[in-house]
């Protein structure tokens, strides 16, 4: 027996079998620039189904970029992007669209669509999927948005709603597809305490049942009080990935500094 | 060796323009495959056809009118006012009339939609559609292509018959009768010319909808940035219409 075939077919068994019973979600060594610029480099990521993450990090740092290359919304310059145990690479979108169906985004403006009401955006994937009768997507819009708190609002347009209003039609539109996994960019920035509050508990929820989420914030509350796991970026790397205690307890200058901003930084322009 | 900032200009003005063909190409594709997106069209159809009614018209009935006067100024002294109404009808149907239509089209709803789809750029409305499964260039381009192929030869025939009566309207200030005025039209047109006062338009609607998405879709940097993609794909449309006509009339008259 050629060993060099027995070397490949015995590692091809390995990853066909790790692509059968890996439903996690990594990043493995991924870099991205743009405009020369680069804004994450070897970054490396798992996200686990039922751990919480939470990727921290100063603004502009590059979080919002990792959850669109996790998306396919970017393609890095180099590394290796898995969905599901499928790498993502080399995709056409319609192949994409499949793989995204088990996740969800709420982006940070909550990205409602302008042009449309309240009911139609939360219902707006089973409407295009046609699938469904218009009666059961009403249904679960419905559904939806009660678990939101919002379900009198359904008839509006997202000019008529406030921030936090808008993000938990957001959340709302996120779960009408019934995902596995939630990606939040910022979910409680510009928002107001209660409507913060509002926020966490919702996140909370989804947890309890069975979500899984990513979050990318500067809310250390929230993200101490959702998430299981942290990710540290600064200046283009990881530099920490580890547990909640791991993180509250870590040495890491550029950690300390994000939990206690100094007199230094503030003067410095920082 | 680092580029120098030519090489970089040029390298970035070829990409654009491979990246605009790859658009019009993919957009041209999905013109026949489902789903059509029949509300979207027929709400891009009003936007681009019937709204645009009042500013077309109004162009064309002072068009006509500046044409007429100013054909009966040369022609008085020739005695051949007569031929005022089918001065006014070539160089409206073939000419003015798709030209001046498009371009105020361009103006009015080209920058609509570069600042619709800019402003769904910058918000993240366009990354929140593909995340839910949309095909982006079958909902928000091919709608936009089919309503403004369809609706802007029509807006240059209204252009055109407004204009007519415009200029009728100065013809009969020299005491040209309707009917002769009438019966001029076709003096100096044959049928080609009406084909090519069809086809012009059709051809400029493919730039407006074209330029206009992709310059929506390239927009960044918040509300300035849409601002100034709107400028940006209303001047690039005026042009291309404007160079595109000259190469249409050179291909129409070799085949003549």
């Amino acid at each position: 027996m050629d060993t060099h075939a027995y070397g490949r077919s015995s590692s091809l068994l390995r990853e066909a079998t790790r692509v059968e019973t890996d439903k996690s979600i990594r990043m493995n060594k991924v870099s991205y620039s743009v405009g020369g610029r680069q804004i994450i480099r070897d970054f490396d990521m798992t996200l686990e189904k039922g751990i919480s993450r939470t990727i921290l990090g100063v603004s502009g740092v590059g979080k919002t970029t990792i959850l669109k290359l996790l998306l396919g919304l970017l393609k890095p310059d180099s590394g290796k992007i898995f969905l599901n145990g499928q790498p993502i690479a080399g995709l056409r979108e319609s192949e994409l669209t499949r793989l995204r169906r088990n996740i969800a985004i709420v982006f940070q403006g909550g990205a409602l669509f302008d042009s449309m009401t309240v009911g139609e955006n939360v219902g707006y994937r089973l409407f295009e999927e046609g699938v469904l009768a218009e009666s059961a997507i009403e249904n679960i819009v419905l559904e939806k948005l009660s678990f939101v708190g919002l379900e009198k609002s359904i008839n509006l347009y997202p000019a008529e709603l406030s921030g936090g209003m808008k993000k938990r039609v957001a959340i709302a539109r996120a779960l009408a597809a019934d995902p596995e996994y939630i990606f939040f960019d910022e979910p409680t920035t510009g928002l107001d305490p209660i409507g913060v509050y509002n926020i966490r508990n919702l996140m909370l929820k989804l947890e309890e049942e069975g979500k899984t989420t990513l979050m990318v914030t500067h809310d250390l509350h929230t993200a101490f009080a959702v998430s299981q796991q942290f990710s540290f970026l600064h200046d283009t790397r990881l530099i920490f990935d580890g547990s909640r205690e791991e993180l509250k307890t870590s040495n890491l200058p550029a950690i300390r500094e994000f939990f206690n901003p100094s007199e230094q930084s503030l003067f410095s322009g920082e | 060796m680092s580029a120098t900032l030519p090489e970089r200009t040029l390298k970035m003005v070829i990409l654009q323009i491979q990246e605009f063909f790859a658009l019009a190409a993919r957009s041209l594709i999905r013109v026949f495959s489902p789903p059509f997106y029949y509300r979207e069209f027929a709400t891009q159809f009003e936007k681009i056809g019937f709204d645009s009614l009042f500013i077309i018209s109004l162009t064309g009935l002072f068009t006509g009118m500046v044409m007429a006067l100013q054909a009966l100024i040369q022609l008085k002294p020739f005695a051949a006012t007569s031929s005022v109404g089918s001065m006014v009808a070539v160089t409206m149907i073939k000419e003015l009339g798709p030209v001046l239509a498009s371009l105020m089209v361009a103006g009015r709803v080209g920058s609509a939609i570069t600042a619709e789809i800019g402003t769904m750029m910058v918000t993240e409305q366009v990354d929140a559609m593909r995340v839910e499964g949309t095909d982006i260039i079958k909902r928000l381009v091919t709608p936009r292509l089919k309503a403004a192929v369809l609706a802007m030869p029509m807006l240059a025939i209204v252009t055109d018959a407004v204009s007519l009566v415009g200029g009728y309207l100065i013809a009969a200030t020299y005491n040209i009768n309707p009917l002769m005025y009438y019966k001029s039209l076709p003096r100096f047109m044959v049928f080609q010319d009406l084909v090519e006062g069809v086809v012009k338009p059709a051809v400029f609607g493919f730039i407006i909808a074209m330029i206009s998405c992709y310059v929506g879709f390239s927009t960044k940097g918040g509300a300035e940035g849409v601002g100034t993609s709107a400028k940006r794909a209303v001047v690039l449309s005026s042009v291309l219409i404007l160079v595109t006509d000259f190469f249409i009339t050179k291909i129409f008259i070799a085949f003549r």
